[in-house]
């Protein structure tokens, strides 16, 4: 887990490191001070007055799949982690340090190529370049890339609320606002504040543990980041949609939700007719580049897959 | 008059011919069919040490004084070194030096070997880091040497280096217009022309005629290139290299560093994977002694996983085109093959994409063209069965295509046109068991030759298919030389300069020897890997069982002879005056035939002479590819596949792999079968997934890390089901033939074909993500 701390460029809050050691050792990365934060008591999940579930930002991603409350009231939570990375990386990487995760963008890896998020002003060498990995919404100019988080697809969908610290005292930011789209500044991934220390991620209590499922479409079957990803949450009464929640992850700088192409689902009956609708609001706007136009065909299949599952799924 | 090119394809040839006569002995190996020890799952004799993590690979030599070394490469992939800032990175507490073109130790230019030249020991002839001159993305320009490894990394992000960039061809579609046919594809002709096959294939009454492409692929061993250089006083110098051949380093070291060979000593104990990517030298070697005779103590440099992709190179991306003519009742009548791959300004490698078709199907006609693109890259080289590989892509999709146009059962359309002659040479089969191999895969995976419509079968979701291709890969044979040597004790040990790769050579040879001498296994010995044990080059081309083995068998003959003269010297001896005839080692000494319990056990023979041990080396030249052989020989398989694609999401997986082998006789089933399902996983990878991205407006490499170079996880592939029918070659030593790299060859076919016949859709261009099946 990292963050920025009050000087952005010279230190790095550190916890799991598994993506800030990686950049670091590219080069993209250059602190010069870490602030190890694992001894803070940052560790555990909580049972929430509202019926929530508080997630401490240092539990590892592993702890927190195969935690019992999250699996029994959080299943598509639990579904989501444990579809990213790999064991060996789930067991250290914590659940603050998810959100802080940066972009897998070709070129912002390669301090050879130019990228406005690693270096403002240099140009983005993924527009005209190689750019299958990159988005297909919400791009910008300067930047196409996407954040490559599972889990934050389903914390978006799950509308959970992510818990700060800081030298202004504390805060709470909604998921949906939590990581920003690029603009032309990219190298801005989320709207925390200098010195601000992710704490808890907080779970509303509506969990859509009956109706739910994230269906990640990759090129090869484990350990690899969304092509497109979809978590979708429902709620029914007698065989109508009472309640919807989609999400896509893959496709965007952040979680890509529309609460517009949501409430489409809200009163309809769970057939798969009353979708294409809902496909067309959800993805409205999309525009591929010359190595992932197809994202926008795979999305839209990927929806409707995601829903259909998530309406045939009784838990 | 004939052109300066066709006089040396013409000399280059009838060296090839001359080589004819030093292929394996006809004579068949007595060993062909021994049991004792031969053809039993003896774990790997170095197994132990590797999982207790005792074995030391390259860079695990613990030297006094050792430092680290970090690659820097290029940013441009044409041009020039204009400007050099090292100023930064040397005054780094710890850094020793950053060697550039401007401070490094005088080398001589690499020479690039080949089959008729393997010692050479280089994969190019491009300098090493002695101009400001660049010649693809990637390539070294500087060595930053520090004391530990972090520093050398942190330094190396400090040098500062600008460029006089220019034009560079970079895409082989852009280039493809230039395009130059090789004087050789290996060791055969670019060019083959039987019959008339253009004419042939316009009269065909059923043709298949399609362009496939398979992509840039890159090396990828668990262990990196890396190796450890030490020099001891100014002209000698001790090297543990990862690498496929110590004696190819030396002498590519000795060239570079104007020294004689036995001043270069190159030990190579274990090699953590290797797949052709280390039969010669990379510019990371000669760098690394470099460096270390720059900054005067032991440099310790392996290449970061991305600086494997950009020095070390692997597959061309290939071209191709495949067109075939037949009867209505499923005969080829026209095969035509050609298309394109790269080649660099220096050094020309066409990988040998047509020979599948040179050998496996018989055709009246035949026309074969290969030609290369010349591209400012790193040149391309040897990669798990380099050439047959995407070749077979290509031929055994266009057979699969040409069965659906007949309506014909693909394994049916194979057999029909099963060629009694090598199909280009003429020349006789010493085995060829491909009938069987597909007659007991068949049976084993349940094969329907009543084929339901593509798109038509369904289980839920999901498309389900399945598809066949035939697997083929030529003999060949290395440079070996070993010495066997006979103790007093009654043990027996060979050495060799050649490496165990981590495929069981050490293990099946350690088998072999115990059968050839006739001693308890505990009794055999097999040592490898450094230039101070008698010379082998390269191991490669799946010959180091058969090659190494003629070698052992050539020295135990001269062994019986030597032991025989001890008797014939010993009055007392049960074998004074018996001719070497009537002699052979066996139960632990030397016994007549026609008496077998008369002899004289090892200890017994040498306690007598009082000699410690008696010694014999052995060894068998290089020989040409098979198919310069006065004997067709190979090894075939048949691969059968079932996929499952998912109707709307398009993802694909391989449900089962099964896939049945004429490899000769296998030495060891065990290791066998691990070298086989790790060919076909890579063909998997290849079918579906594994693909090296370039940026092309600049050649930078895209997929630099194994997070976006994917090769398959566990995930990816099934269950395998893998059989040998164990058929002794009539010709080979003990009755071998080629076992690794023959099982990646046909795999992405079989898995293409099965895509096919789930959903309708023919990919032609690998690999097959989802978004070419929306």
């Amino acid at each position: 887990m990292l963050t920025e701390a009050t000087d952005p460029i010279a230190t790095r809050f550190i916890a799991g490191g598994t993506n800030l050691l990686d950049l670091m050792k590219q080069q993209v990365e250059q602190p010069a001070k870490l602030v190890d934060i694992n001894r803070l008591p940052l560790s555990a999940i909580t049972e929430l007055p509202n019926g929530g579930l508080r997630l401490g930002a240092l539990v590892t991603n592993a702890d927190t799949a195969y935690h019992p409350l999250v699996q029994g009231r959080y299943p598509l939570l639990a579904q989501t982690i444990l579809a990213g990375a790999s064991p060996q990386l789930r067991n250290k990487a914590t659940n603050g340090g998810n959100l802080m995760q940066r972009t897998r963008c070709y070129y912002f890896y390669d301090v050879a190529t130019p990228c406005n998020k690693r270096m403002p002003g240099s140009g983005c060498g993924a527009l005209g370049g190689y750019n299958r990995v990159c988005g297909i919404l919400g791009t910008s100019e300067s930047c196409i890339a996407t954040h490559p988080s599972d889990m934050c697809v389903a914390l978006a969908a799950l509308e959970a609320v992510v818990q700060v610290s800081g030298p202004h005292g504390e805060r709470t930011i909604p998921m949906a606002d939590f990581h920003r789209l690029p603009g032309n500044e990219p190298h801005r991934d989320n709207t925390l504040l200098p010195g601000e220390l992710i704490t808890a991620i907080d779970l509303p209590a509506q969990g859509f543990a009956q109706h739910y499922t994230y269906l990640k479409l990759r090129d090869r079957t484990s350990y690899a980041f969304a092509l497109v990803s979809v978590a979708v949450g429902l709620e029914l009464t007698d065989g109508l949609i009472t309640q919807a929640r989609l999400a896509l992850g893959g496709v965007a700088h952040k979680p890509w939700r529309r609460p517009a192409a949501e409430a489409m689902l809200v009163g309809q009956p769970a057939e798969p007719e009353t979708y294409r609708a809902v496909v067309q609001s959800l993805l409205a706007g999309s525009r591929g580049y010359d190595h992932n136009a197809f994202k926008i065909e795979l999305a839209e299949r990927a929806i409707v897959q995601a829903l259909s599952q998530a309406l045939n799924r009784s838990a | 008059m004939k052109s300066i090119k066709a006089a040396l394809i013409d000399a280059t040839l009838n060296t090839v011919e001359t080589l004819v006569g030093h292929l394996p002995d006809p004579a068949p190996d007595p060993l062909r069919n021994a049991r004792e020890f031969i053809g039993k799952p003896y774990p790997r004799v170095d197994g132990r040490l590797k999982v207790t993590g005792q074995a030391r690979y390259a860079t695990e030599h613990p030297i006094a004084g050792m430092t680290h070394a970090v690659v820097v490469h290029s940013s441009i992939a044409k041009g020039k070194i204009s400007h050099l800032d090292t100023q930064a990175a040397e005054s780094v507490p710890g850094v020793l030096a950053v060697m550039t073109h401007r401070n490094a130790p005088r080398m001589k230019t690499p020479e690039t070997a080949s089959l008729f030249n393997p010692v050479a020991g280089s994969n190019t002839s491009v300098p090493v880091m002695q101009s400001a001159d660049i010649t693809w993305n990637g390539e070294a320009v500087a060595v930053v040497v520090a004391e530990t490894l972090e520093l050398a990394n942190y330094a190396a992000g400090l040098v500062g280096i600008r460029y006089e960039e220019e034009p560079a061809a970079l895409s082989l579609e852009a280039e493809k217009g230039n395009a130059t046919i090789p004087t050789l594809v290996v060791t055969q002709s670019p060019e083959v022309n039987i019959g008339d096959a253009k004419a042939a294939l316009a009269v065909a009454p059923v043709v298949s005629d399609q362009e496939y492409e398979t992509p840039w692929q890159n090396q990828h061993a668990m262990e990196p290139h890396a190796s450890i250089a030490a020099w001891m006083g100014k002209d000698q110098l001790l090297v543990y290299d990862s690498t496929q051949s110590p004696p190819g380093v030396q002498h590519n070291l000795a060239r570079m560093f104007d020294l004689k060979p036995e001043q270069v000593r190159v030990v190579t104990e274990f090699v953590g994977g290797a797949f052709g990517g280390k039969v010669a030298a990379w510019s990371n070697v000669p760098l690394a002694a470099a460096a270390a005779r720059l900054v005067g103590r032991p440099v310790k440099l392996a290449l970061s996983r991305a600086g494997v992709s950009m020095v070390v190179g692997g597959r061309t991306l290939t071209q191709q085109r495949v067109a075939l003519g037949a009867t209505l009742d499923g005969k080829l009548t026209a095969m035509i093959h050609t298309g394109y791959g790269m080649r660099t300004t220096k050094d020309v490698w066409a990988e040998q994409y047509t020979f599948p078709i040179r050998h496996l199907y018989a055709s009246p006609n035949i026309h074969v063209l290969q030609k290369v693109v010349r591209l400012d890259r790193v040149q391309n080289s040897y990669m798990r069965a380099p050439g047959e590989t995407p070749g077979s892509f290509a031929l055994e999709s266009a057979m699969d295509e040409l069965a659906h146009k007949l309506g014909l059962d693909p394994v049916e359309l194979r057999m029909r046109n099963e060629p009694d002659k090598d199909p280009t040479h003429g020349t006789y089969f010493s085995s060829r068991h491909l009938r069987e191999a597909y007659a007991l895969a068949a049976g084993k995976f349940g094969w329907d030759p009543q084929r339901p419509e593509p798109g038509t079968q369904r289980e839920g979701d999901w498309l389900i298919g399945t598809g066949v291709a035939t697997a083929f890969y030529p003999v060949q044979q290395l440079p070996v030389t070993i010495k066997a040597r006979i103790t007093a004790d009654g043990h027996v040990e060979v050495s060799t300069s050649s490496i165990e790769m981590g495929v069981g050579l050490a293990t099946v040879q350690t088998q072999h020897i115990a059968e050839r001498f006739g001693v308890p296994y505990e009794r055999a010995r097999y040592l490898h890997g450094d230039t101070d044990l008698p010379m082998s080059q390269a191991s490669g081309g799946s010959a180091a069982t058969s090659s190494v083995g003629a070698a052992i068998h050539a020295a135990a003959d001269k062994l019986t002879e030597k032991l025989l003269k001890l008797a014939q010297r010993n009055k007392q001896s049960v074998l004074r005056g018996v001719k070497r005839k009537n002699v052979e080692l066996r139960a632990g000494g030397l016994y007549r035939l026609d008496q077998p319990a008369v002899g004289e056990s090892y200890e017994q023979l040498l306690g007598a002479s009082g000699q410690a041990f008696v010694e014999a080396e052995g060894s068998v030249p290089a020989s040409a590819l098979v198919l310069n052989m006065k004997t067709s020989m190979a090894s075939y398989g048949a691969h059968f596949c079932e996929v499952r694609v998912h109707a709307r999401t398009r993802q694909v997986q391989v449900r089962r792999f099964m896939s049945a082998f004429d490899c000769g006789r296998i030495m060891n089933p065990q290791t066998a079968r691990s070298q086989i399902v790790g060919g076909i996983i890579m063909g998997i990878g290849m079918a579906l997934m594994e693909e090296a991205v370039y940026d092309e407006r600049t050649g930078r490499l895209m997929t630099p890390s194994l997070g976006e170079y994917h090769v398959p996880v566990h995930a990816d592939v099934p269950e395998f089901e893998v059989y040998f029918l164990d058929e002794p070659d009539p010709v080979m030593p003990m009755g071998t033939k080629p076992v690794g790299e023959v099982s990646i060859v046909g795999t992405a076919a079989a898995v293409a074909n099965a895509v096919f016949q789930a959903t309708g859709i023919r990919v032609r261009h690998l690999p097959i993500t989802a978004d070419k099946l929306l």
